[in-house]
């Protein structure tokens, strides 16, 4: 949200530069001059509490290195931040303690630029206690360690929001470690593989250019001695992935990719060891370490990324990891596992609802954008119900749970199968489909080749055995995939759709159907359909927008944009009730905004698919504003393209008021399916893949995670990537959303690229076989056709992704 | 030409070396983060800064001046 403010600021920045005043923090735009020091202007007293805060610890380089890097503290709520005190939480959220000091990481979205590392590398100037902190930009994330005699958890967490950099707490995201250790692993091995290899072809020169062998004849002899010696660590460890995943699939009854590479490899070895000990021969070590080098190279590739991006967070990564309960007039915070039904607990503003609740005291007003994508928070009155994952927006409310957190309307989205089956039995990769066929192909012409020598010279079965295995090794077939799709993955990314790994391309291109959620996902979420019904004059406009600007609720924002060229006015008294509107006094006018009933003080029953809100200044009745959602851009072209080669059907969990409207869009009204909970959304796409449909599910909210989950490819929309998004196969930036029929007909391209550069590759064994066949294939020829046929199915594929990704315009 | 036995073991040793210095730094975790060092890099105590600059600019204005003699005194 903030970024969002943010964006529609600059965009004033650059048009109105000259007349308009800056905060020097957060560089949104002041009202006037009022709250400043010295000349230095701020927006909100929030932005100027950092500024002292800073100023006093001399820390105002901080402004120096960018200009205005803060982040606005107009919208900012306190936090209740008492359960980091509780001492279970704390050993789960931290990473490492002897009793006196003690290391945590935390991720911090908010920050942004190099002023942003710069404070938070100098925290031990805020506070004394923090010994040092360390930041990772492209994660998000701090290191802090700290001395638990002078400072505590909450202290520095408490630090760290007043100056604007609000950490995430909660408990799911600290299982990303595991990831990073398989990767530094692959590294490693690399770094061996790549070793062994250079220092073997060094050895193996003298063999192919057949040099010293009359000189020095023992030199053929040691060199290989050291060859096999240089090969065991890319034998034992490099490859051992490749060994495990083939020794899975044969397990599993399947004959993945990985099976010809390691029944290549072993051959490999073993065929070489013979051909040194017992034959005085050379062996093919060097193709053995080659291949290996560029088979990891290409896992490399293809294991990119996005740090910051988490395609694995449930429900618990959102909700909030403690709550506070009222026993007796008493308040203790517990946490949330532990809150059982009929518990009386405080939800404070800007706090998330933990589990479904009837409302005891208090007004509610419910903001379930997260979970469905509308933006516009509902107000409650006691003894309603409360579905779990609202956040309250306002005062702080009591409320008496009436299920347990895991069993919510919501939440007991997670327990059906779809989110308990393994994620693997999804992926059926093109590679692994074709290298079923292709193993028991080469192993056919292996054994009748051996067949053949038996009769006619039995002395070279052995070698022509071997050699068709060794050739037949699908190593550029295996490099065609990781580097086809690694590239199609950052050419997605560079335009703003995010995907978990590269099966998720494969996967798209092979979609039949296409659901759509509505709200929030084919409609915008920050910005909504204005229009003022009545009449304005400019006077009256500076007046509504200075108004609504100290208000962060979604529809004064709304309003706040739809004034584009008028002034701010200083406010003399401003006063927000929750769930009715806004009261103000400027230039001595008192303006109401807000519903008809607090507005116009009557309540008239008129029944609208558009929200109003109603204007009066000076208790004159001025008009009222309509608004109501707004489609993305694009997405008639994109329907329209899509439904071309594709079924398209429409979830929406509201009621079907915009029917009409969609009709616009969708050609086909039987698919238009509205009132959906988040289980029937789920089941749509189940019954889908029943009759063997493939389908892509594009959604946003909570209540789509479970048909994001089960459909074979499911895509979350977010306008903001660092905000949460449901589980998902990927994340796609709003504002690409007009390109999603650009990004599916590219993948069904990159498949068909790794198609061509399969049969390429084909070519290379078929004249490898027929070396190998002949009984004729030497270690020269092993070592220069594999290199070759590896190298030019990377160029090949390199060069297409990215020839067409510039046709496209993708680069 | 037995010599080149001895060589090979010597560049083996080497490359050994530098084996171990990458394994090295993989493990100390020089590769987790590639982009926030050479941020953290121009980043400098706030006084040392000023400091640094201003010596910089008095020396630059010093031997422009010089310069500027050397012009006049050639002309």
């Amino acid at each position: 949200m903030e970024r969002i403010e943010y964006n529609s600021n600059t965009e004033i920045l650059e048009t109105h530069s000259n007349r308009k005043i800056f905060c020097y923090h957060c560089g949104d735009e002041c009202p006037d001059e009022s709250i400043h020091i010295n000349e230095k202007v701020f927006c909100c007293n929030g932005c100027k509490t950092v500024y002292e805060i800073l100023n006093q610890h001399n820390l105002c380089n901080y402004y120096t290195l960018e200009s205005s890097p803060g982040i606005t503290k107009k919208y900012d709520v306190k936090r209740n931040l008492d359960f980091l005190n509780d001492l279970d939480l704390k050993q789960k959220l931290i990473d490492f303690s002897d009793s006196k000091v003690s290391r945590i990481t935390l991720t911090i979205p908010q920050m942004h630029c190099s002023s942003c590392i710069w404070i938070l590398e100098n925290l031990y100037k805020l506070d004394s206690g923090i010994i040092s902190s360390q930041v990772n930009f492209l994660q998000k994330q701090l290191v802090i360690s700290y001395s638990e005699e002078k400072t505590n958890l909450k202290q520095i967490v408490e630090l760290l929001d007043s100056i604007g950099y609000e950490p995430l707490l909660n408990l799911e995201e600290k299982k990303e470690e595991k990831a990073k250790a398989e990767n530094k692993n692959l590294y490693y091995k690399i770094g061996i593989a790549g070793f062994c290899f250079g220092n073997i072809m060094l050895l193996s020169f003298p063999e192919y250019l057949s040099i010293g062998a009359e000189e020095l004849p023992e030199m053929k002899r040691i060199f290989a001695y050291l060859n096999i010696l240089l090969s065991l660590p890319v034998f034992f460890y490099s490859s051992t992935d490749y060994f495990t995943s083939a020794w899975k699939g044969i397990k599993k009854k399947i004959v993945n990719i990985d099976v010809p590479i390691a029944l290549g490899i072993i051959v490999l070895f073993v065929r070489s060891l013979v051909d040194i000990v017992f034959l005085n021969g050379a062996g093919y070590l060097d193709s053995l370490s080659g291949l290996v080098f560029f088979l990891l190279i290409g896992k490399l590739f293809q294991n990119k990324t996005y740090d910051t991006l988490n395609f694995e967070r449930n429900y618990k990564s959102y909700f909030p990891i403690s709550v506070t309960i009222r026993k007796e007039n008493v308040e203790t915070t517990i946490p949330v596992e532990k809150l059982e039904i009929g518990k009386r607990i405080i939800v404070r503003n800007n706090e998330i609802i933990p589990a479904d609740s009837i409302l005891i005291k208090g007004k509610a007003n419910i903001d379930y954008s997260f979970v469905t994508g509308e933006s516009n928070p509902i107000s409650k009155t006691t003894g309603e119900m409360i579905y779990a994952g609202g956040r309250q927006v306002g005062e702080a409310i009591e409320l008496e749970t009436i299920k347990e957190v895991s069993q919510s309307y919501l939440t007991q989205l997670w327990n059906s199968k779809t989110f308990q089956k393994e994620e693997e039995s999804k992926i059926v990769s093109l590679a692994n489909s074709i290298s079923k066929h292709f193993t028991f192909i080469v192993l056919f012409i292996a054994s009748v080749g051996a067949l053949y020598w038996l009769f006619i010279n039995p002395s070279i079965v052995f070698s022509a055995f071997t050699a068709v295995l060794i050739v037949a090794c699908p190593c550029a077939l295996a490099l065609s995939t990781p580097f086809t799709l690694g590239n199609t993955l950052r050419i997605f990314g560079r335009n703003k759709f995010y995907l978990k790994n590269t099966n998720v391309i494969e996967n798209l291109a092979s979609v039949e159907h296409i659901v759509f959620d509505k709200t929030g996902t084919i409609t915008e979420n920050n910005s909504a359909e204005v229009n003022f019904v009545g009449k304005l004059n400019q006077h009256e406009k500076s007046l509504i927008k200075s108004a609504v600007r100290n208000s962060s609720h979604p529809l004064s924002r709304n309003i706040y944009n739809f004034f584009n060229d008028v002034d701010l006015i200083p406010v003399e008294s401003y006063n927000e009730i929750t769930g009715e509107g806004i009261e103000a006094v400027i230039n001595n006018h008192k303006i109401k905004i807000g519903s008809q009933h607090f507005v116009l003080e009557k309540h008239n029953n008129t029944t609208n698919d558009s929200t109003r809100v109603y204007v009066s200044i000076d208790n004159n009745n001025m008009g009222y504003f309509s608004i109501s959602n707004k489609y993305r851009k694009g997405l008639k072209e994109i329907i329209s393209v899509l439904e071309k080669d594709y079924e398209i059907s429409l979830l929406s969990g509201d009621n079907d008021s915009e029917r009409e409207k969609l009709r616009e869009f969708f050609a086909d009204d039987k698919e238009l399916h509205f009132k959906q909970s988040p289980h029937d959304k789920l089941d749509f796409i189940n019954n889908l893949q029943k009759i063997g449909k493939k389908v892509l599910m594009i959604g946003d909210g909570l209540n789509d995670a479970g048909a994001l989950k089960q459909s074979d490819v499911g895509i979350s929309i977010s306008d903001d990537i660092n905000n949460f998004s449901p589980a998902c196969d990927g994340i796609l930036e709003a504002q690409s959303f007009n390109r999603i029929a650009d990004f599916i007909h590219f993948s069904i391209k990159s498949k068909k690229i790794i198609i061509a550069s399969f049969i390429l590759s084909f070519v290379y064994n078929i004249i490898g076989i027929a070396f190998a066949v002949s009984g004729s294939l030497s270690p020269i020829v092993a070592a220069i056709l594999m290199p070759i046929s590896s190298i030019s199915v990377v160029v090949f594929t390199t060069f297409s992704v990215n020839f067409l990704a510039k046709k496209k315009g993708m680069i | 030409m037995s010599v080149v036995f001895v060589l090979i073991g010597a560049s083996l040793l080497v490359a050994i070396g530098f084996l171990v210095a990458y394994l090295w730094a993989v493990k100390s975790g020089q590769y987790d983060d590639k982009y926030t060092p050479s941020i953290r890099i121009l980043f400098d105590d706030n006084n040392k800064v000023q400091n640094d600059l201003t010596t910089k600019q008095n020396s630059k204005s010093r031997e422009q001046s010089a310069e500027n003699k050397v012009l006049s005194e050639k002309e």
